[in-house]
């Protein structure tokens, strides 16, 4: 076998020819003969019983299929990690968006008039908003306490820390609720065949979350429900678990008319009725000795879940095991709690609450430099996890990470030092304050604790007729390259060319399940299966004698072909088996939480302009340990793409409530970075590789979500040596708090002038 | 709606597409992007949020970059357009598209059907230009997936290898 190495190096995208020529197809670009199209009609209050339907007049009713919660043949339920949320209301509203009645028509003109021709009598129950009034029990609107999960991470003994402590160390931190805003709307087009079942096409990230979904709602057996996984135009989380609704009611909608329906959400139905980011509180108190090392801390992080469980507790765990940072600590105490409200339920998206538990963190560790008197890089180096020590769960790090080199190289990256002590110098007579900003953090790659056990993926690769390779996987491409390097790693495996591979369209009825596309899992997990399943092929042939070692591409090929030819179908399978020595208990929620870590240093240089209490960015480092580079040019977009998204969390993306209603959901008032307001971002990496994951790599799409927002209020506080402890921090927040505390800030009267 | 009305409430208009010539009848205030999805099945036009802020519309008419979600029908009439599946010819990619495959311009592809074409827009009137220059010419496309600097590269080397001619 003689071997190029496509690993590491930046081959074509897979799938790239069709989106560079607009011949990609996406759902809304399918369709079926005689198909209707559906919309939904949503509750408008945020809780109460529903007691009656009034079909208005001026629509012709006779022409539409008009669902309710009567229609599901199956568990009125979206099945995930509980069914408790209702695919149709029944009787009763938790949420401003929950969905009542389903509506289709041939014409997709005629379906807003309807919608709103809809009105519905309810009697309103009193409801809750915020993480305190569910604390509080005002009222219960989820189970007994309003608490959907709570985990309880301890380590060493908390209790005897204060009491030794030089300094003892209280904030709270607080993030807000952000939107995916991928640019391609959720869609679903729906089929119902009573002999062959259902078939769903859709934009979406998990092909068998759906599948089981949709199993439930019909009472279908899993060989008459099949998932088929369009191109699909952006997603980062906000396509993991919605979809399952909106599959659900393009299938309610079919069933009833006989007819393919489509549904596709205008943006304002789905930045506000689809899921958001978390919002989270987090409260620090730590203990710290007066050489700036942590004593112990003890951490409470509360999330905000929305009116039902979903994907919630998860969302948790992540964000609690993340909470404690790239540091060690001797001791600690986390409780992490995720309650109800009545606003539409929050879920995935990239990150997965390590984003709001690293913000307080990478926060709270600026805070405890300045009150010990050292600078926020002397606080994190003589706190950085090294070789040896254990997590906050017990986890030990067995791997070579030498955090304090990583900072010094982004240090030198972004002239730290010399650009501190010229900003501290002329900031005085300026009206623009410049600052600069650290976070170092860490994120962990893969399903968390026993997360990959239970899942036990599978994956296959087979040979067709022409000899090629093809792999099988329910992982989906939404922009992040699974194609293509997914390819890449059979390729390199079998030292074939890039052009003898290609992948499936995820179908579950022709991919098994290689598990949801999720957790910056892909390349680690599934790509660590799929090199295996390659090998599989390779030990076939020469068990059978048709290749020799000392193969070429063209007589792998051959042999491929000739195996089909002679056997019929030929593909090897693998699925996800634990390593040994990784152990993970759920009840104390102690052991090895993540096969592997990420680990990152971030700063940002930041300008704030006193006229306008405008920040802008001015430069951005972003220095990585990914394992290993599969796809270079794809790495670094992962990274730019995350840090532009990391930058809206911080300082743009604001959702306004009301009600528990998003108020500003479009593009004009909800605001994401433009080409025109992002900094250079400049992407540098460190390769340790990684034993668990295809050629050393770890996970790398969500990391870069988690630095940015602290690296740049850190830098913020430089600026203008007044603390900001939320986020999204607009220039009105700005100017709020410098009107509150006007004594730091003197400004020159020319400056002013100019300003 | 019934039939009739329907007839009579809609116009004919023609307008030329990536060349070719189109006749098509339509309500008046039917937005362009509806006439080229739904009518000429030109499906590489794409819809992100229906208001003219993200760009994902974005198609030339008579050499002049539109978001064609804010055009009524009407006004395509007797216009020459210019979408994305006009660039390529004889399966040859244009040297733009080619450019944003190198350079990792295109993630997830929603946008770039649009970025594509405010970028040849750009371009056409700027053959060479600055990084500044891109900034401006792209800030009415957004993109969530790459962050923009990876297309930056892609317009800059397209504008190298001469894209614009």
């Amino acid at each position: 076998m003689k071997n190029i190495p496509i690993v590491g190096t930046s081959v074509p995208r897979m799938e790239g020819r069709g989106k560079v020529t607009g011949h990609a197809r996406y759902v809304d670009d399918m369709v079926l003969p005689g198909m209707l199209y559906g919309a939904t009609v949503r509750s408008r209050i945020p809780r109460g019983i529903v007691k009656k339907f009034l079909f208005g007049p001026g629509v012709n009713w006779n022409e539409f299929v008009v669902v309710s919660a009567k229609d599901i043949p199956g568990k009125n339920c979206i099945a995930l990690i509980e069914d408790d949320q209702p695919c149709l209301a029944d009787g009763v509203v938790n949420h401003p968006e929950e969905p009542l009645l389903l509506l289709a028509h041939p014409d997709r003109h005629l379906l807003p008039k309807a919608v709103d021709a809809v009105s519905v009598e309810y009697e309103p129950l009193p409801a809750i908003f915020s993480l305190e009034e569910s604390e509080a029990r005002q009222q219960i609107i989820w189970g007994a306490d309003n608490t959907f999960k709570s985990y309880l991470i301890e380590k060493g003994d908390v209790d005897s820390v204060w009491q030794n402590a030089d300094h003892i160390v209280e904030a709270e931190y607080t993030t807000g609720a952000q939107e995916q805003l991928y640019i391609e709307n959720n869609g679903m087009i729906a089929a119902f065949d009573p002999e062959q079942g259902l078939t769903v096409w859709g934009s979406l990230q998990c092909p068998y979350y759906i599948h089981k979904a949709l199993m439930k709602l019909f009472a279908l057996s899993a060989d008459r429900v099949r998932v088929v996984q369009m191109e699909t135009g952006g997603a980062f989380g906000g396509k993991e678990e919605y979809p399952s609704i909106i599959a659900a009611h393009a299938s309610l909608l079919a069933a009833k008319s006989g007819k393919p329906v489509k549904i596709i959400y205008d943006r304002m139905e789905d930045m506000a009725a689809t899921t958001k980011r978390h919002p989270s509180r987090t409260r620090h108190r730590t203990a710290v000795a007066k050489d700036g090392r942590i004593l112990g801390g003890e951490i409470d992080f509360t999330i905000d879940g929305g009116a039902y469980k979903t994907l919630s507790p998860v969302v948790l765990s992540r964000g609690a095991i993340h909470a404690g940072g790239p540091y060690y600590w001797p001791s600690i105490r986390i409780r992490a709690k995720a309650v109800a409200t009545n606003a539409p339920p929050h879920g995935a998206f990239r990150g997965f609450g390590a984003p709001q538990s690293l913000f307080a963190l990478e926060r709270h560790m600026d805070h405890i430099a300045q009150v010990v008197g050292l600078s926020p890089v002397e606080i994190r180096r003589r706190n950085f996890l090294q070789p040896g020590h254990t997590t906050t769960t017990g986890q030990t790090i067995d791997e070579p990470i030498d955090l304090g080199n990583l900072l010094d190289r982004a240090l030198e990256l972004s002239s730290y030092h010399a650009k501190k002590e010229n900003f501290s110098r002329e900031n005085a007579q300026a009206a623009h304050k410049k600052g600069i900003g650290i976070a170092s953090f860490l994120h962990g790659a893969g399903f968390t604790g026993s997360g990959e056990r239970f899942l036990g993926s599978v994956v296959g690769v087979e040979a067709v007729r022409d000899g090629t390779l093809r792999i099988l996987v329910s992982s989906t491409e939404f922009g992040q390259g699974t194609n293509t390097v997914l390819c890449q790693i059979v390729a390199e495996a079998l030292g074939l060319r890039y052009e003898d591979v290609s992948i499936a369209q995820p179908d579950t009825h022709e991919v098994p399940n290689s598990g949801p596309t999720v957790a910056s899992r892909t390349v680690m997990v599934v790509g660590k299966l799929v090199q295996s399943a390659a090998v599989g092929i390779r030990n076939t042939l020469a068990a059978s004698g048709m290749l020799s070692d000392d193969y070429s591409p063209e007589e792998f090929r051959a042999a491929c072909g000739a195996y089909v030819r002679k056997h019929g179908k030929f593909r090897s399978v693998a699925q996800y088996e634990q390593p040994d020595g990784i152990f993970w208990d759920d009840e104390k929620y102690r052991g090895s939480a993540y096969a592997a870590f990420a680990w990152a240093v971030y700063i940002a240089e930041v300008t704030v302009d006193l006229a306008t209490y405008s920040v802008a960015i001015d430069d951005f480092v972003a220095l990585q340990e990914i394992g290993k580079v599969l796809h270079p040019v794809f790495a670094k977009g992962q990274i730019i793409g995350g840090v532009a998204q990391g930058i809206g969390f911080a300082l743009y993306e604001k959702v306004v409530w009301d009600q528990g209603r998003m108020q500003n959901g479009q593009m004009t008032n909800y605001i994401m970075p433009t080409s025109a307001d992002l900094p250079p971002i400049r992407v540098y990496f460190e390769e340790l590789g990684n034993v668990y994951g295809a050629y050393g790599a770890k996970g790398i799409g969500e990391l870069p979500m988690d630095g940015p927002a602290p690296a740049i209020i850190n830098a913020v506080e430089d600026a203008l040596h007044v603390s900001f402890n939320s986020i999204p921090l607009l220039p009105e927040d700005i100017f709020a708090a410098l009107y509150e505390n006007s004594a730091p800030l003197t400004i020159a009267p020319t400056a002013r002038g100019r300003a | 709606m019934s039939e009739s009305s329907e007839v009579r409430l809609k116009s004919e208009i023609s307008l030329t597409v990536n060349g070719k010539l189109e006749t098509v009848r339509v309500y008046p205030m039917e937005r362009l992007l509806d006439v080229l999805r739904h009518e000429l099945r030109l499906t590489g036009t794409k819809e992100g949020c229906g208001e003219g802020e993200c760009g994902s519309c974005s198609v030339l008419i008579d050499g002049t970059l539109v978001n064609s979600c804010l055009i009524p029908a009407l006004q395509a009439h007797g216009a020459e357009i210019v979408t994305i599946e006009g660039l390529a010819s004889d399966g040859r990619l244009q040297l733009l598209q080619q450019s944003f495959l190198d350079c990792g311009g295109a993630q997830c592809g929603i946008c770039t059907p649009g970025m594509i074409l405010a970028s040849l827009h750009l371009l056409k009137k700027t053959p060479q230009p600055t990084l500044e220059e891109i900034r401006e010419g792209l800030s009415g496309n957004l993109c969530r997936c790459t962050g923009y600097m990876q297309i930056f590269e892609a317009v800059a080397e397209a504008g190298r290898r001469g894209a614009a001619t």
